[in-house]
């Protein structure tokens, strides 16, 4: 039997473009009879794939009988919803009042030096994000980080560096 | 003997280390071969002192510690087994006599701290569904006339008294009604709806099922916030356990009556804790705010009568219907009744949720609990009531905080948010940041918000910058009254609330460029 591997380049990719729409689909006909389950169905889709391919809110506008329109302008309101592939994890800097009062504003500002990636994009060796966020709901013991689902308190810059590289997986 | 050990699973003590705490104290126990029970409870809202432990032991009670690190864990163990805990460096004494939380008036916060958040015997136990049990007995018109009496009003910022909301969805003709509440707690400074739905889910699940049968809704949904990964968790396990036992489901407590529950995630649009951009995303459709009329309450979910509350009103009403509506109006002056949660934030020594009747004033809050600045320096400003709230200047601090003095200063007490900020603080900056912060996330559907906090931003980035013009502030009120007046939801609309008051009572921060001198405005 010939291994999967061997296949053509263009034949892999097809192969796994059939998956991911497959994929998009079955999520999209599963919440399309819950009341307003379009949220629900992107979360899912996002925590399936990383992010919610734009070549495939067709197939979601159909399971929810909307225009691809409709599916875009909620997918691109939401800070949450990203269209294109992304790492997995991410590290959040809370930069809102609470955060900016205990030195929130000197972490934002000299993040990307210690940590060597900018706001909004990719570690280039880590497989982490660095995004800004508005509050965490931590705001007696800020300055506030989020690193993936796990928030930590009182951070500075020379705090950092060793809670990136204990809490995030290489 | 037996003991018990908690240790908090709440989100701001697992932030400060009580994750490693817990670790190291299982292992130091093992070590000392200690035979225990550990509780993960949730927080008492003393954040100042977490990592919390408390033991209980013997007669002696709860015995409190913190704020424990993991160096002190192996001392406590051996204080412990030695019988010897008030000689513990960490050692704060009973856990109810510590006069941070002794101070307070609880009754929403009461069962936080106490047990396991989702254990339904510890609910009930601590008085835990007295309150559905009496509501069960009552016609949904004398549910929303206890609400009434009791005064109670909007606690997510609004202040709009709760019985006259229930009233009109209770009046509104309808086959299917919802309950909502709105647990997008997005404002920055304000933590209690988190810190009650990880410490006490059962409540507000107990207090939805209450305004279901008050108003005659068969559905709730909790809108919560991405942002709150743990009180997913913990609401989620509650919400099954309630399911499993009965106090949720086709038959409550045996009465018959229905009451379905479904936390439904935000998507970190602040925008979205607005009422009616939050009815439009639970639909499933962009955040974007709705003309009113119609209220939610005649139109709202899908077009169906709605009550939208705040998580703390809620969770609020369950004690209201166990003890009556008056002894809760026995608390508070004016009409501000009942207890309002403080929460002291930013930069600040002992922060964390304070639960006292309204009335106290800010200078007691921020200097008697807050223990004042985390920095040492001196308070220089206070935003009171979230990122839309007003900055106040220390000779400012004496205001009692109810919703009527906080007006009459011009500004608002709102989520009970309270940011301390010291004297290195820019005032521009942070005026700059709520325009910026607007622009950001302003839903678009209204010009004064969508233009306007753009524009403002813009004559802030040359003030920040040292390079405004006198006329540049004129524009900028100009704006400001624009956006307040013509705005269509409150985002638009007091945005201009901490721009304004940062203005008027920190001008020497804003200096501009005129006749050549530079003169503070």
């Amino acid at each position: 039997m010939q291994s999967r591997h061997s296949l053509p380049i263009t034949a892999m990719k097809a192969s796994f473009e059939k998956t991911t729409e497959q994929a998009v689909e079955q999520t999209a006909a599963k919440h399309a009879t819950s009341q307003g389950g379009l949220l629900p169905c992107l979360h899912e889709i996002q925590a399936e794939l990383g992010y919610i391919p734009n070549d495939y809110l067709k197939n979601i506008a159909s399971a929810f009988s909307l225009s691809t329109a409709e599916v875009h302008g909620v997918v691109s309101f939401y800070h949450d919803f990203r269209t294109s592939p992304s790492a997995q994890q991410s590290i959040q800097i809370c930069c809102a009042e609470a955060c900016q009062a205990s030195g929130s504003r000197e972490l934002e500002a000299g993040v990307a030096g210690v940590l060597g990636v900018e706001f909004d994009e990719t570690h280039p060796t880590d497989n982490y994000r660095l995004e800004r966020v508005y509050c965490l709901g931590n705001c007696a013991c800020g300055p506030s980080v989020r690193i993936n689902d796990d928030v930590y308190g009182r951070v500075d810059l020379a705090s950092l560096p060793q809670l990136v590289s204990e809490a995030v997986q290489s | 003997m037996t003991i018990t050990v908690y240790i908090s699973q709440d989100t701001t003590a697992v932030s400060v280390g009580a994750e490693r705490v817990v670790t190291a104290f299982v292992q130091a126990a093992l070590d000392a071969e200690l035979s225990y029970t550990l509780v993960r409870n949730g927080s008492r809202g003393a954040f100042g002192l977490e990592p919390l432990v408390e033991i209980e032991m013997g007669e002696q009670g709860r015995l409190a510690f913190g704020p424990v690190s993991v160096a002190d864990v192996p001392s406590l163990v051996t204080a412990i087994t030695d019988g010897e805990c008030e000689c513990h460096s960490n050692y704060l004494g009973r856990v109810n006599d510590i006069p941070w939380l002794e101070n307070q008036t609880r009754i929403t916060f009461k069962r936080c701290g106490e047990g396991d958040p989702a254990d339904l015997g510890n609910y009930r136990a601590l008085d835990g569904y007295r309150g559905l049990e009496r509501a069960l007995t009552l016609s949904p018109q004398a549910i929303v006339d206890e609400i009434k009496v009791s005064g109670l009003r909007g606690r997510g910022g609004a202040a709009f008294p709760t019985g006259i909301k229930w009233q009109t969805v209770l009046d509104a003709e309808g086959e299917q009604k919802y309950i909502v509440c709105n647990a997008d707690e997005g404002d920055s400074g304000t933590f209690a709806d988190r810190l009650l739905m990880e410490a006490d889910p059962h409540q507000l699940i107990e207090g939805m099922t209450i305004s279901g049968l008050a108003v005659g809704a068969t559905k709730g949904f909790i809108y919560l916030r991405s942002e709150y990964p743990r009180a997913q968790k913990m609401l989620e396990k509650a919400i099954d356990v309630a399911m499993a036992e009965g106090y949720l489901g086709a038959d409550l407590c045996g009465s018959g009556q229905r009451f379905e529950l479904e936390v439904r995630m935000g998507a970190g649009s602040y925008i979205c804790g607005e009422e009616t951009a939050l009815l439009n995303s639970l639909e499933g459709k962009r955040g974007v705010v709705r003309a009113k009329p119609p209220l939610p309450a005649i139109e709202g979910l899908f077009g169906k009568p709605t009550v939208v509350n705040n998580v703390l009103t809620l969770a609020s009403v369950s004690s209201i219907l166990a003890d009556g509506g008056a002894e809760y109006a026995r608390h508070g002056v004016d009409r501000s009744k009942g207890t309002m949660p403080l929460q002291l934030a930013g930069n600040i020594r002992n922060g964390g949720l304070i639960e006292v009747p309204f009335g106290v004033s800010l200078n007691e809050v921020i200097h008697e609990w807050g223990g004042g600045t985390r920095s040492g320096r001196p308070v220089r400003a206070v935003q009171v009531g979230g990122p839309l709230g007003a900055y106040l200047s220390s000779d400012q601090l004496d205001v009692p905080l109810t919703y009527e003095a906080l007006a009459e200063l011009g500004g608002m007490l709102g989520h009970g948010g309270i940011v301390v900020f010291d004297d290195t603080v820019d005032m521009a900056k942070q005026a700059h940041f709520a325009m910026d912060f607007c622009a950001k996330e302003s839903c678009g559907k209204c010009t004064p918000c969508r233009i306007g906090a753009v524009r403002g931003r813009e004559v802030l980035d040359r003030v920040v910058d040292n390079r405004a013009s006198s006329n540049d502030l004129i524009l900028l009120r100009d704006l400001c009254e624009t956006m307040e007046q013509a705005s269509l939801c409150a985002m638009g609309g007091l945005t201009p609330l901490p721009v304004k008051s940062a203005m008027d009572n920190f001008p020497e921060d804003f200096w501009v460029t005129y006749n050549q001198y530079e003169v503070a405005v």
